[in-house]
């Protein structure tokens, strides 16, 4: 919403300077955007008369300007290179240390060809008034010397816009935002009296409202009145000047008039050309295919929903929102049919977004236009229209009836201080109230306010204390600390808000830097990772490639890994915690951790290096899984890892040979890890070897709960331990797992740690075959072991491993 | 007595000049070994008058001590100098550039670190963290919350939709983490005091919007909530969240559907050089905006307005993450750039609390 000071000064009568009124506005929420001051920046330049142009001793086409600058002074001598300079004439002078807008410098005193010149005579387009940059601005022979050039050309006018929130409607119109400022004690509300216009004779064409039942609401009243003989020229200077100032096109008076209605007073008023319309006028529904081309030059099509204002030719406006172009008025018009209607809002909001129209009109309706001001409106739009235009007004006709709803809040005057923690005298509640347009009756405790009907926003107590509030202003408002418990606190991170924090910081100790994605992906790559239900898929996504929501967070970190290695950085470690979705419903929604590796990027470190250079593989990322399982106390117990060969319906976008599930049962599986399928790497556009994982941290089993924090005790035995190694030759589809469990089984108190401390294959061992070294300890726990003990320990764990894997034992 | 004599100068003058361990053993042997020259002196003493064998015994012992010592002296400087010729040789390059362990290579991405301060402060003032689904239900993203169907305040929420299902509904993309103020006071009676942050969405894209973004809000309700307490509960977060002594705000009225009455709130700054700096200058920044919970709100979430009261705020994690850190511009936070990510990103120990403070 924009408007000029002097355009609010019409209606507030205030000494109150530009600055205190725009930081007023804001105070009281009405927010200001910007403010735009022409006259403040263009106050070094002033009217002047030139005395004498003559050729200049040393420069043709410079010319040596006597001018009296209007100040009393001396005249000042001025060199000017303007084709159009001479003796005689005014124009507009700039003493040196202006700053002129049109070429961002600032003038100072010089010697031009080695005549001295102080000061600037100026063009057009110097002052940013216009485009002109022939000559210097050539003024009227009757332009007071010596003033400043903004204010005679009426171009000082500071224009104010203002952010306006949905609920003030009122604010819309200027003499609504005066309103605010004359309570707020900026200065007095003018009251310009709008007295009834008597018309001559009825109004001859008749409107009817073709509702039934809740319909009616679409057009509660429709106030139409004929003004005859009317001559449309050009609408005045004034007028032309504030619409300018704001943004609009001066077309011509009975269309300015409603423009200037609008901005003015909140009301959207519309005028048909009386000789285009054909027969009487109908609102009602638009028939289906229906269709109008509208005063903006494009043709609408409506349906049913649309509201629209037809004569015997069919529609010739689409109500409240914009004109036709056949029945609009232009200079023939002679008999102008003014309209001043009621809207739903909801239905002007949903047509407008339907036909993809912006309007003045529209903005205005779908936040509420005040209904008691529809008879008052068309007054004074019939008077403007007499004064502008002539003419002989018809009696005004209104279809339909102005909806009259008392809007009455019960107000105990305590609610100021409840919610806000202001003390307010009642006495200033209660003319701050007035000021407003509410009216207070009754005594405190409890008040009665009634509600203004341009205030559609105000429903309750609470919309009364905002009134006030916002009026004495916020920061008035005393700071109160908040009542802190009296004891320590407790924790407040449920388990699962703690492990997304833990399993961060713990990934990003491992090397990997943390990367947040889109929680959308394209279709494709949702598909890949067993998403892409239609539930899923946005129905208007910002761009093709976000468009359904993730069910994995890989595609989001392949991509963006590709990214990075497209620009240079292949070798990296990426993770991301964040949601992926199973579906719509809100128990479908899980908190993955997922990373990823590739290229140099192992767990030692990344890049190329003296002390070796790996390349990441599965065994960095399982190392990442198996720390993060630990760092978020998960209990591993139970913890399968199995490979994804192993595993039926495994997820497809995984390497079969080099990927593992990892679960607590075959129903209980909470993530995976290993290389990824290069179809899927390519699916997703990406290229390369890239080694991943993710785990649900919703899926994780909770710690076992405990009655204390006291730790299990901590038997240590005075006796030593004994390690025993032994070298298998197996199969390669053995998987160390089993023969490990198998050893872990021979004896399970005795046996303390069973772990691989090497793998060979190769010179030595038939192909097909592995040798796997197993570091045995033993803990014996109430004696030590005497070498038979040791020994058949030692044939026991061969003969079964041997047995049941086929495994034997190297010599 | 004389060869014994010259025998003992001989022989501390083989250990002086033994130049390693093995020579300084020949002497040894030579000397004090079963057939060594002392050695067989000392049996000679057995076809000796008790007299002279007394004398010249105790001579001889005493020319075997002295050589012993000699010898054992020896050892030790010779042993130091093997040792000392051994480390030397052992010598590495120590300028020699490691490769960063996980520790100094692995960040944090700021929105995860801002959510952790976030935490850290509000926990202190005895707030929990809410947190609810992204795919949301159009009541609660919107009805529950006081926007009625087809205001104009919809519209500014630049919603993402999905497909309608078989009953005509349509679920969306939370425009703001309010619905799960909502899911709260749904369930869980007041005294309530907790923080919502999360992933929010708009259908936006430009230098300072992105379509995904991150919000964080809050709500009290109680019976003495009150639009002071707000201000003040405010000023505490943006004095501790920026690490300044002091903050200047300014509380603008506003609208939300929501709230009632409503605020937005500029911070007091100035920018010099392009660097934001808080507590000094001329400048209002934008900040959050909150209210007073509407009427209708509470009593849509099955609260009496008249026996209860609340405030809420709101304000972008992402936003404030920017103005703290100074990161330029928003759409590199999800760009997944290794560059970015680093630079901006924060070290896997920096965990945010008040005793140790929130950042380095």
């Amino acid at each position: 919403m924009k408007f000029t000071l002097s355009w609010l000064k019409e209606h507030l009568e205030t000494d109150a300077s530009l600055d205190q009124i725009v930081e007023a506005l804001t105070r009281i929420g009405l927010e200001v955007e910007s403010v735009d001051d022409p006259g403040k920046k263009l106050s070094g330049f002033t009217i002047a008369y030139v005395i004498s142009a003559e050729q200049h001793p040393n420069a043709d086409r410079l010319r040596v300007c006597m001018v009296n600058t209007g100040d009393g002074g001396a005249p000042v001598q001025v060199v000017c290179g303007a084709p159009n300079a001479r003796t005689g004439m005014k124009s507009v002078f700039s003493p040196p240390g202006t700053y002129i807008p049109g070429k961002d410098i600032t003038i100072g005193k010089g010697v031009i060809r080695g005549v001295e010149s102080s000061g600037m005579l100026c063009s057009g387009r110097e002052l940013e008034v216009s485009e002109d940059h022939d000559g210097i601005l050539d003024l009227p022979a009757d332009a007071p010397l010596g003033a400043k050039y903004a204010d005679w050309a009426g171009i000082s006018d500071p224009v104010i816009e203002i952010n306006l929130t949905p609920n003030r409607p009122d604010a819309t119109g200027v003499f609504g935002i005066a309103r605010d400022l004359a309570a707020a004690g900026l200065g007095k509300l003018r009251d310009h009296g709008i007295m009834p216009i008597r018309g001559n004779g009825a109004c001859p064409v008749s409107v009817t409202l073709d509702f039934e039942g809740d319909d009616r609401a679409l057009c509660p009243a429709f106030a139409l009145r004929l003004v005859r003989g009317v001559k449309n020229g050009p609408s005045p200077e004034w007028m032309q000047k504030r619409l300018r100032a704001i943004g609009l096109r001066p077309i011509n008076a009975l269309v300015d008039i409603t423009n200037y209605m609008t901005f003015d007073r909140a009301r959207p008023l519309h005028v048909f050309d009386a000789a285009k319309v054909k027969g009487m006028l109908s609102v009602r529904r638009a028939k289906d295919s229906e269709s109008l081309l509208a005063l903006d030059g494009r043709t609408y099509t409506f349906d049913s929903s649309v509201v629209i204002i037809a004569d015997e030719n069919g529609p010739e406006s689409i109500g409240g929102i914009m004109g036709g172009e056949h029945s609009g008025c232009d200079e023939n018009t002679t008999d102008v049919l003014i309209e001043s209607a009621l809207w739903d809002p909801t239905n002007i909001a949903q047509s407008g977004r339907k036909l993809g129209i912006n309007t003045d009109a529209r903005y205005r309706f779908e936040r509420g236009v005040d209904p008691a001001f529809t008879l008052p409106g068309i007054e004074l739009a019939t008077k403007l229209v007499m004064d502008l235009c002539g003419g002989t007004p018809s009696e005004v006709t209104l279809a339909g009836s102005i909806p009259e709803k008392d809007r009455i809040v019960e107000f105990p005057i305590s609610e100021v201080k409840r919610l806000t923690g202001l003390d307010v005298p009642f006495a200033e509640m209660k003319a701050i109230l007035g000021a407003l347009g509410f009216w207070v009756s009754g005594n405190p405790p409890v008040v009665k306010v009634a509600v203004p009907s341009w205030r559609p926003d105000i429903e309750g107590k609470a919309d009364i204390v905002e009134e006030i509030v916002r009026i004495v202003g916020v920061d008035n408002v005393p700071l109160v600390p908040i009542i802190r418990v009296d004891e320590v606190h407790k924790p407040v991170l449920t388990l699962l808000q703690n492990r997304v924090r833990a399993a961060r910081r713990a990934l990003a100790a491992r090397g990997l830097v943390e990367a947040v994605t889109w929680s959308f992906v394209t279709k494709k790559a949702a598909e890949l990772f067993g998403g892409g239900q239609p539930a899923l898929a946005l129905a208007n996504p910002i761009a093709a490639d976000l468009s359904d929501m993730r069910p994995s967070l890989m595609p989001g970190l392949v991509m963006g890994s590709q990214r990075n290695a497209d620009r240079g950085f292949a070798d990296h470690a990426l993770f991301e915690v964040g949601q992926v979705f199973r579906g719509d419903g809100e128990r479908d929604q899980r908190f993955n951790a997922a990373g990823l590796r590739r290229g140099l990027a192992a767990s030692e470190g990344t890049g190329r290096h003296w002390s070796g250079s790996a390349e990441a593989d599965l065994y960095d990322v399982k190392a990442d899984v198996m720390a993060t399982l630990t760092a978020l106390n998960v209990p591993v117990g139970g913890l399968q890892i199995v490979a994804a060969s192993a595993v039926p319906g495994a997820p497809a976008f995984l390497h079969p040979g080099r990927a593992a599930i990892l679960r607590f049962g075959p129903k209980d599986v909470i993530g995976w890890f290993g290389e990824l399928h290069p179809r899927a790497i390519e699916a997703l556009g990406a290229e390369g070897r890239i080694v991943a994982f993710e785990i649900t941290l919703d899926s994780l089993p909770a710690p076992k709960k405990k009655a204390t924090k006291v730790k299990a005790r901590l038997a240590l035995s005075d006796l030593q331990p004994v390690s025993r190694d032994f070298a298998f030759v197996v199969d390669q589809k053995v998987e160390a797992e089993t023969i490990i469990r198998l050893a872990r089984g021979i004896d399970k108190t005795l046996v303390e740690d069973v772990s691989v401390f090497d793998l060979y294959a190769g010179k030595g061992i038939d192909p097909g075959k592995v040798s796997i070294g197993l570091a045995v300890t033993l803990q014996p726990r109430e004696k030590t072991l005497t070498d038979q003990e040791i020994e058949a320990f030692s044939a026991k764990l061969v003969g079964e491993i041997t047995a049941k894997t086929g495994a034997v034992l190297r010599g | 007595m004389s060869d014994l004599t010259s025998l003992e100068t001989q022989l501390l003058g083989e250990i002086a000049s033994a130049a390693n361990e093995d020579a300084l053993e020949a002497v040894r042997v030579a000397a004090l070994g079963k057939k060594g020259s002392v050695s067989a002196l000392l049996a000679t003493l057995g076809g000796m008058a008790p007299e002279e064998r007394k004398n010249f015994g105790a001579a001889v012992n005493a020319v075997k001590d002295r050589v012993s010592e000699a010898l054992a002296a020896r050892k030790g400087v010779l042993k130091d100098a093997a040792l000392d010729s051994r480390l030397a040789a052992e010598r590495v390059d120590v300028t020699l550039p490691l490769r960063e362990s996980g520790i100094e290579a692995g960040r944090i991405h700021p929105i995860s670190q801002v959510m952790d301060e976030l935490t850290a402060i509000f926990a202190d003032l005895g707030f929990a963290v809410a947190e609810g689904p992204d795919i949301e239900s159009d009541d609660l993203n919107f009805t529950k919350l006081n926007f009625p169907p087809h205001h104009p305040a919809r519209e500014m929420h630049d919603t993402f939709f999905f497909s309608p299902d078989e009953k005509g509904e349509r679920k969306l993309l939370r425009t703001h983490t309010s619905p799960v103020q909502v899911r709260t006071m749904l369930a869980q009676k007041p005294p309530i005091r907790v923080i919502c942050p999360g992933r929010t969405y708009r259908c936006d894209s430009d230098q300072t919007h992105t379509p995904m973004f991150h919000q964080v809000e809050g709500l009290v309700i109680d019976k003495s909530a009150s639009m002071g307490q707000m201000k003040w509960v405010l000023e505490e977060f943006c004095k501790a969240f920026f690490e300044v002594p002091s903050v200047k705000m300014r509380f603008r009225p506003s609208f939300f559907p929501f709230t009632e009455p409503s605020m937005e709130v500029d911070i007091q700054c100035s920018r010099k050089g392009g660097e934001i700096r808080f507590g000094e200058g001329e400048d209002w920044l934008e900040i959050l905006g909150c209210g007073m919970v509407h009427p209708n709100v509470l009593r849509n979430c099955g609260l009496d307005p008249d026996a209860v009261q609340g405030y809420a705020w709101g304000m972008g994690i992402d936003r404030i993450a920017m103005l703290k850190y100074g990161m330029p511009d928003l759409r590199p936070f999800f760009e997944a750039d290794i560059r970015w990510l680093k630079h901006y990103g924060f070290r896997p120990l920096d965990l945010p609390s008040l005793a140790g403070g929130l950042s380095a």
